[in-house]
């Protein structure tokens, strides 16, 4: 017989087929519930978005991103600015990060005082500039434009800055100059970069370059601030450039240095991939990126695409500059 | 054991396949049923919580790019797991791992219909035309199309009756088309980048290492003495 006869055992030692099914069904309802927060907690970890948002206190702007006095002050013509929380924590800074969210955590580390800016190469009167001087010979004003990234997106940016070219023409250039080039700082005391370049696939230090027509043009400028603010770290404290009819890797952040010179300066982007970024990399709707069309973008807060505007719609300041030249070929 | 389970029986074994009644599943089938459960309900944790953080607008500045990377990070996730499934077995000897391998093809295929959705729909807003301007201009978009294009027949010949009327080798040899989707999912990945490449060179790898394991297993997995002969019909 291969079973035991029902009474070899008490019944009262059998375990109840509901207790039974009972604590299995409980441990295995457990099980589930765990794999699922472990689940859970490794995406979040992995693969959801690090943002942090930012301090109304820090950003001067109530919750929805409107700044506390004048909101109607930052728009442009039937274009909202951008909230200061995406502008501050969607960020292409590949000192800190390559994707857009890690430059609003990791660059807080960057040391931006004391900062200087030397301004060299073919001028009468080269010098190296403390922030604070600059500030005095040039009081920023708010100036709110366009930026529109290779990458199809777009932000209304209201910058507090001056024009690049007012610091050119102090430091007096001389006959040969024809490029300004530009350097971001590499320097491990100021914590930056934090990435390797292996893990950025860029050449340290970040340098980019103008015409130095181009760099004369009143719409060039050095930006020390947004909203009013001083810049954040992402955004390339305490002095960066911007060029806003041009992609936006061409608005070189955290600078350290400009120089003239006589040929075009290297770049970064267009050292690590010359067939995708051209020296000018004028906004263009007519020239497709290998990566991205560039006949739309999408405005960082919307839904919906807008259409791309030639010279990221200031055509009418800058066309003249490219008179006679083919854009397709220097893209 | 009846005639038709026995000929299922020595089909398998010929053919070196568990597909439909694997010799030892290392499981109970009550226990398979819960792992299949556990796995469904995990594997939809990444969407439950994309569609939570959508909502709550804590997906970031740009939403919709962030919807567009993330599920096609998960397809890649999922068909890295079900490459998984076959080396994990025949090292750990765990066969019922294989009766995830279905589930693990299909999220795949899930996630990957979700990240071709919001691509067309996000980006191109259905526009035909900018959508094939898009697949002849650029490689990534060519090659991540091919990916997804690899997984429709797998998809759609993943049920039980269809392993049946293709039959098992027939099927198995389809299904290799596995290989190609996560190769060609890879290239996708690596070409779209701008300069870091890390993350689809961690992908590569993984996948490398899991076709390559086939490939050795082939190679040095073959029998000395003959395979064992098949029972004869009676």
């Amino acid at each position: 017989m291969l079973f035991k006869k029902a009474d070899d055992i008490k019944s009262s030692e059998i375990t109840d087929e509901r207790v039974y099914v009972g604590r299995r069904n409980f441990l295995r309802g457990a099980a589930l519930a765990a794999s699922t927060v472990a689940t859970g907690l490794l995406y979040r970890q992995l693969l959801a978005p690090q943002v942090e948002v930012a301090t109304p206190e820090a950003a001067g702007v109530d919750a929805a991103g409107v700044p506390e006095t004048a909101p109607k002050r930052w728009g442009l013509d039937g274009e909202e600015a951008t909230s200061y929380q995406d502008i501050t924590h969607y960020n292409n800074f590949y000192e800190f990060g390559t994707d857009k969210y890690s430059p609003a955590r990791r660059a807080q580390a960057l040391v931006t005082r004391p900062w200087a800016v030397a301004v060299d190469g073919l001028v009468n009167r080269p010098k190296v500039f403390d922030l604070d001087e600059l500030a005095r010979l040039f009081p920023p004003e708010d100036r709110i434009y366009r930026l529109r990234c290779v990458e199809a997106w777009s932000m209304v940016v209201p910058w507090l800055g001056f024009s690049l070219g007012e610091l050119i023409r102090l430091a007096e250039p001389q006959g040969g100059a024809r490029y300004v080039a530009f350097e971001t700082a590499n320097d491990p005391r100021r914590k930056i970069p934090a990435l390797s370049e292996y893990e950025a696939g860029l050449d340290w230090p970040y340098v980019e370059g103008l015409r130095l027509d181009e760099a004369l043009h009143p719409l060039a400028t050095l930006a020390v601030g947004i909203y009013g603010k001083p810049l954040p770290p992402q955004n390339g404290a305490p002095i960066r450039l911007v060029v806003p009819w041009k992609y936006g890797f061409k608005s070189i952040k955290s600078v350290v240095r400009i120089t003239l010179v006589e040929r075009m300066p290297p770049t970064s982007w267009n050292r690590t991939n010359s067939a995708e970024y051209g020296f000018f990399s004028n906004v263009n709707p007519e020239v497709p990126h290998p990566r991205w069309s560039q006949a739309s973008e999408r405005r960082i807060g919307e839904y919906a695409r807008r259409r791309t505007l030639p010279f990221n719609g200031y055509a009418e300041q800058v066309a003249h500059l490219y008179d006679g030249m083919d854009l397709k070929y220097y893209f | 054991m009846n005639r038709q389970e026995s000929e299922v029986r020595s089909q398998n074994k010929k053919n070196r396949l568990n597909i439909l009644t694997p010799v030892s599943l290392g499981a109970s089938v009550r226990d398979i049923k819960f792992y299949k459960l556990t796995l469904f309900v995990n594997a939809l944790v990444p969407l439950g919580l994309l569609v939570w953080d959508w909502r709550g607008g804590r997906l970031g500045a740009n939403p919709l790019d962030f919807l567009t990377r993330t599920t096609g990070t998960l397809t890649l996730l999922f068909l890295v797991l079900t490459l998984a499934v076959t080396p994990l077995r025949k090292l750990t000897g765990a066969n019922w791992l294989v009766r995830l391998r279905r589930m693990l093809g299909l999220y795949a295929f899930f996630y990957g219909s979700l990240h071709l959705l919001a691509y067309v729909w996000f980006d191109k807003w259905f526009d035909a035309s900018a959508i094939a301007d898009d697949v002849a201009r650029r490689r990534f978009i060519l090659v991540g199309l091919l990916a997804f294009a690899s997984l429709v027949p797998l998809a759609v010949t993943s049920t039980d009756r269809m392993i049946k009327r293709l039959g098992g080798k027939r099927w198995q040899k389809l299904h290799r088309l596995t290989y190609v989707a996560a190769a060609a999912g890879v290239l996708h990945y690596y070409l779209l980048v701008k300069s870091d490449t890390r993350k689809p060179l961690l992908f590569a790898a993984l996948v490398a290492l899991l076709l390559g394991y086939r490939l050795a297993a082939a190679y040095f997995g073959r029998p000395a003495v003959p395979a064992q002969p098949v029972a004869p019909r009676r």
